[in-house]
């Protein structure tokens, strides 16, 4: 599937050329539509195994959303981040932790509210903040950058900022262990 | 954009139906003969016996044998399974093997995909078959499952780290992400001046391609790093609870994946498609390149199998200890030193 979408990209060159991409577009519909409804499913289930794999195709859509827009780099680390690490990571901690979930009443209909809440508030700020900085600008359809490009912006313009959080990492490293380990 | 240089254009869909048949070939054929010369003959013969000889000459028709065996069987689900995801882990599983065949490249035209990410991308879908392991421990609701697919789940994630490390080393040393332009740096290179050979990464890389096979060793569960699936603790681990069809595709997703890896290690060290005294872009090599790749990848396989038959189980602390304390920190110092020799020369 994903090696369909790499030909599409390189076959057709949609990112330089003028003309209109159907088989972009509806490619770009069905991703959109099994993405939305995997988000539904992932706050409403009740099992949080089947919440984090549902999660898992939200990812995944995104990550193929991007391969669409000919970002290959940021799809494969979408991959690479969030389906290889992260989502293995709350998989085995739910796993360690605790075999089924019972909910308790009270609890949840709290919970509810704050997520609620929290859902309408960042809808609210992003959707606003895009729709300010963006308006009626059009796509500005260009060759999407190289990963030797995006090596040299991050190890040359952005090298302050990107040591920056490898040190923050190592701080939240070290200090995991510090938390985790028992002295004798 | 074609497959193999014809005189004819195929037209986009008659190469994407081209591509998903080859695709199919290079994931299947190499695990039947991983199977039947590896695991049935070569492992027989270590011990001192013939192996299967009855179906056919010498043997050879026991694939389709077992196949037919596996898919008679009753499809069985254990009551409390998460039925779902039961059935669903070991097409995630697959779903990571073709993904990974995508970045092979086995000519200058006979390619799936030709990206700048190829490595990346490689080591980035591989890793989306510890989620379908995870899926079948926990779904089958038994402990000796769930045991083992976490077991195998935190042998996964920690053999990652070297196995992505140790393949720095030759991104490194040629300069580029994309899986082709490592092929053709090693076709190009040459050992202080001398080209007759080419220089393929595993003079110079030793280290790192010691490093990627023990780590392929351990992403493949197989022996020595079989605690996931150690029958004389935990039945078979994650596999405890499949049957006939549902095992069967567990099985092809392994030595398929076997097959692809050391297809990879053959094409970072060991210069992939190419055979030296040839010009590398020769239309010579979209029909000998594949066979090419296939003679190495049996070369590499050999080994690894050679490492299952000998050796016996590692504990599951030797087998953390061998991944954080040993093999990080070597591929490590094999990362700076690969650096610092680049910029020097």
């Amino acid at each position: 599937m994903v090696g369909f979408f790499f030909s599409q990209v390189q076959g057709l060159d949609p990112l330089t050329s003028d003309e209109v991409l159907v088989a972009q577009n509806v490619f770009f519909g069905l991703i959109a539509l099994v993405m939305i409804l995997a988000a539904l499913k992932m706050v409403t289930t009740e099992n949080i195994v089947h919440a984090a794999l549902y999660l898992v195709i939200v990812l995944a859509g995104a990550a193929g959303m991007f391969i669409l827009l000919g970002a290959e780099f940021v799809a494969v680390t979408q991959i690479l981040v969030y389906i290889g690490a992260i989502i293995v990571l709350f998989l085995f901690g739910i796993m360690l932790t605790k075999g089924s979930f019972g909910t308790e009443e009270g609890e949840q209909r709290e919970r509810n509210r704050m997520a609620i809440l929290l859902g309408v508030l960042i809808v609210a700020v992003t959707s606003g903040s895009f729709i300010d900085s963006f308006r009626d600008a059009e796509l500005n359809r260009q060759a999407p950058s190289t990963t030797a490009d995006i090596g040299d912006t991050i190890f040359g313009q952005f090298i302050i900022p990107f040591e920056a959080i490898s040190v923050l990492l190592l701080a939240a490293l070290i200090g995991s262990v510090v938390v985790a380990r028992r002295d004798q | 954009m074609t497959v193999f240089n014809l005189a004819i254009e195929l037209a986009y869909w008659q190469q994407t139906v081209i591509r998903s048949i080859l695709g199919l070939v290079a994931v299947l054929l190499p695990a039947g003969t991983l199977v039947y010369l590896y695991l049935f003959k070569m492992m027989s013969f270590m011990q001192s016996r013939l192996g299967p000889m009855e179906a056919g000459p010498y043997g050879s028709l026991q694939l389709l044998a077992e196949v037919g065996k596996f898919l008679q069987k009753e499809d069985l689900f254990p009551r409390a399974a998460d039925r779902v995801v039961f059935k669903a882990a070991p097409f995630v599983v697959l779903a990571s093997t073709f993904l990974l065949v995508l970045v092979l490249p086995a000519g200058p035209d006979a390619w799936f995909i030709n990206i700048d990410t190829g490595v990346f991308l490689a080591l980035a879908v591989s890793s989306i078959s510890v989620i379908g392991i995870l899926m079948a421990g926990w779904g089958s609701a038994s402990k000796y499952s769930l045991i083992g697919g976490l077991r195998a789940a935190g042998q996964l994630v920690a053999y990652e780290l070297p196995l992505v490390l140790a393949v720095m080393g030759v991104v490194i040393q040629a300069g580029t992400l994309n899986v082709q332009e490592i092929v053709l740096a090693q076709a190009n290179g040459e050992i202080f001046g001398w080209g007759g050979i080419g220089n393929p990464f595993i003079i110079t890389q030793f280290l790192g391609f010691m490093i990627f096979l023990v780590a392929i060793q351990a992403e493949l569960t197989q022996p020595p790093f079989d605690m996931p699936v150690a029958e004389s603790e935990i039945v078979t681990g994650y596999l405890t609870e499949y049957t006939g069809m549902r095992f069967l595709l567990f099985f092809i997703g392994e030595f398929a994946t076997a097959g692809i890896f050391s297809a990879l290690a053959a094409t970072f060290f060991l210069g992939g498609w190419y055979i030296p005294g040839l010009d590398p872009t020769s239309n010579l090599f979209n029909l000998i390149g594949p066979l090419v790749l296939v003679g190495k990848m049996l070369l590499v396989s050999f080994l690894i199998f050679w490492f299952r038959f000998t050796y016996p189980r590692f504990r599951e602390d030797q087998l953390q200890q061998l991944a954080w304390k040993v093999l990080v920190p070597l591929s490590l110092v094999n990362i700076v030193a690969t650096g610092v020799l680049k910029v020097v020369f």
